[in-house]
């Protein structure tokens, strides 16, 4: 018994196996993502060495002459992704900034509670109300009078369409707004308190405290609840494919229309024949979660690198 | 001075309502989607065969979706089975002993999957289970909707599980249980409506997800409950059927629609009610 004692505290436990179960089994979301990853490479693989890297730039996309190139998917991915950022961004941001205000929390609650909600609609709903409600409404009432009065400004010119990088990204900025509004709250609440007071104090009026004391403070977290949201709108699917007019070209204007690296996978994989063509897809989804990945690690990192000096 | 005074306050008031007129431009799409799915999908649902038959050729009156509420029963069951136990045990370990840097890892690479592209995922289910048995089949949407709740039912059944007190497991240690029934038998069940909660979330999420369901689960238009075969999914009935140019079938896609976001938002209600009774007893402890 004293003997006991005298050892060092490790050696006293005996080894705790369910701790071990609980690891191993926690390594299946680490090990998911690099299953995912090896498993597209191995789909991608004809692909990628048929095409190089020559096919991150090539412009065509021609499955009957087997040339395939992703440049027009990458450009509508990236398009519609920062048109969409930059719409919800000041939405987002408004959001926030009300609900990490102090006081009031029912209200709050409630405010928070419908932007949640947002979130929770299935993409597809989205997608379906998308195209029989919302882009015909942009098109008669943006798209059309836009185009025709900037029609000088190349990226706002016209024919516009009802279906278009423009439609896509302005339902992507309905979808990420959730992302964007709940981080950048909870990094916003992180900011110490006594910051917020200390403003006051010092006879800041509201927005005075809010714009130069509270957003400098949470500068870095909602830099990375942007990138997060950012992330969000590279992957999205569905929503997209039905309203961005799926025409793999890289048009002029933001009203025409245009392809995403997930849209084209999802319309095209399963009437992919032969060997060059599915890979080609495969090949665009590595591209595609490769870039999400790293974003999403990145805007993370962001986030908690402000969410933790609170403490 | 006083003018000056008078201008901040002015200019504050009207960041103020600025500030808010967005908020309430922020809940304008969810009004207008729950609005317009609602009227147009209530026509649809009102049909007692809407949940009573299997989808009908065009121009065939009487079609139905109950194939595809069977299919996304069933898919999402077995997708629920796959990933639930997996993800409560991975939120014990990061609840219970979370501080160190490999709970880190896990946690990091928990978020990462949540924002994995889920058209990616239903990739990774076709190379994985679809090419080596040949065939679409129920079991490949449900192990590539098993992928994407995982990280939901880690992450959410782990904020439960850190909400309670660690006085209750150091009890149990005390009085000489091995640290598998602190675990199961003492401290899963008093966050047991979290993590249930939590669970249903990663349901209701699962259940709209269509990407993933796309070259897996692939859709069938016949009655089946075979999960080795293909089978249909309410979501995929909205894809397909929104993107033909017929009314009748535009309306179906509604009503289907409709289904999914009455499930949703009741889940997702739901959820919040017992989450936050789930946050007033943690605090009583």
């Amino acid at each position: 018994m004293i003997q006991a004692l005298r050892l060092p505290l490790a050696e006293r436990r005996p080894p705790d196996r369910f701790r071990i179960f609980a690891v191993a089994v926690s390594c299946v979301a680490p090990l998911a993502i690099l299953a995912i990853v090896v498993v597209l490479y191995r789909e991608a693989a004809p692909a990628v060495s048929h095409f190089g890297a020559g096919f991150l730039l090539a412009r065509s996309w021609n499955p009957v002459s087997l040339d395939f190139g992703a440049l027009p998917f990458i450009y509508g991915t990236v398009a519609t992704s920062f048109i969409a950022l930059a719409i919800a961004l000041p939405v987002g941001l408004a959001v926030a900034i009300v609900l990490a205000q102090p006081g009031a929390q029912r209200l709050r609650a409630t405010i928070g509670t419908g932007v949640e909600l947002l979130a929770a609609i299935p993409s597809v709903v989205y997608g379906i109300w998308a195209l029989y409600v919302m882009a015909p409404y942009l098109f008669n009432h943006v798209e059309l009078p836009v185009s025709e009065r900037f029609s000088f400004i190349g990226l706002l010119s016209g024919p516009a369409r009802q279906t278009s990088l423009f439609t896509a990204a302005v339902v992507l900025a309905v979808m990420i707004l959730p992302t964007l509004s709940a981080v950048s709250r909870d990094v916003m609440r992180a900011v110490p308190s006594g910051l917020r007071e200390s403003a006051i104090a010092l006879g800041a009026t509201w927005w005075e405290t809010t714009w130069k004391v509270i957003l400098p403070a949470a500068r870095a977290g909602i830099f990375g609840a942007s990138v997060l949201a950012l992330g969000r709108a590279l992957g999205e699917t569905i929503a997209v494919t039905m309203v961005i007019g799926n025409r793999p070209e890289i048009p002029a204007s933001i009203f025409s229309p245009a392809y995403t690296l997930a849209s084209v996978i999802a319309n095209e994989f399963t009437e992919a024949t032969g060997v060059l063509y599915p890979a080609a897809l495969a090949e665009l989804g590595l591209v595609l979660i490769l870039v999400t990945l790293i974003v999403n690690m990145l805007a993370l990192l962001l986030v908690r690198s402000t969410s933790r000096t609170r403490r | 001075m006083r003018l000056r005074n008078r201008a901040r306050r002015l200019r504050s008031t009207l960041a103020v309502s600025a500030a808010y007129a967005l908020t309430g431009i922020a809940l304008v799409p969810l009004a207008l989607v729950l609005g317009y799915t609602a009227a147009k999908g209530l026509p649809a649902v009102t049909h007692p065969e809407f949940f009573l038959n299997v989808e009908r050729p065009i121009g065939i009156p009487g079609g139905g979706v109950s194939h595809a509420i069977a299919g996304t029963a069933i898919m999402v069951g077995l997708a629920s089975m796959l990933s639930i136990p997996v993800g409560v045990v991975g939120g014990l370990y990061l609840g219970e002993c979370g501080g160190g840097r490999w709970a880190g890892w896990v946690r990091l690479a928990a978020d990462v999957l949540v924002g994995a592209p889920s058209i990616a995922i239903g990739l990774f289910a076709y190379a994985v289970l679809v090419v080596p048995l040949h065939h679409f089949s129920g079991w490949s949407g449900a192990v590539a909707l098993a992928v994407l709740m995982l990280p939901v039912v880690i992450r959410t059944s782990e904020g439960a599980i850190a909400l309670i007190p660690t006085s209750l497991s150091e009890s149990g240690l005390a009085l000489g249980l091995p640290r598998w029934r602190v675990s199961l038998q003492l401290v899963l069940p008093a966050a047991a409506p979290g993590v249930i909660t939590g669970a249903l979330l990663a349901v209701a999420r699962a259940a709209g997800e269509t990407a993933p369901l796309l070259f897996t689960g692939f859709g069938n238009r016949f009655w089946n409950l075979d999960p080795t075969q293909p089978m249909s999914a309410l979501p995929l009935i909205v894809f397909h059927d929104a993107l033909t140019p017929y009314p009748s079938l535009q309306n179906q896609a509604w009503g289907a629609a409709l289904v999914l976001v009455v499930l949703v938002l009741l889940v997702n209600l739901s959820s919040r009610w017992v989450l936050r009774r789930q946050l007033r007893l943690a605090g009583q402890l």
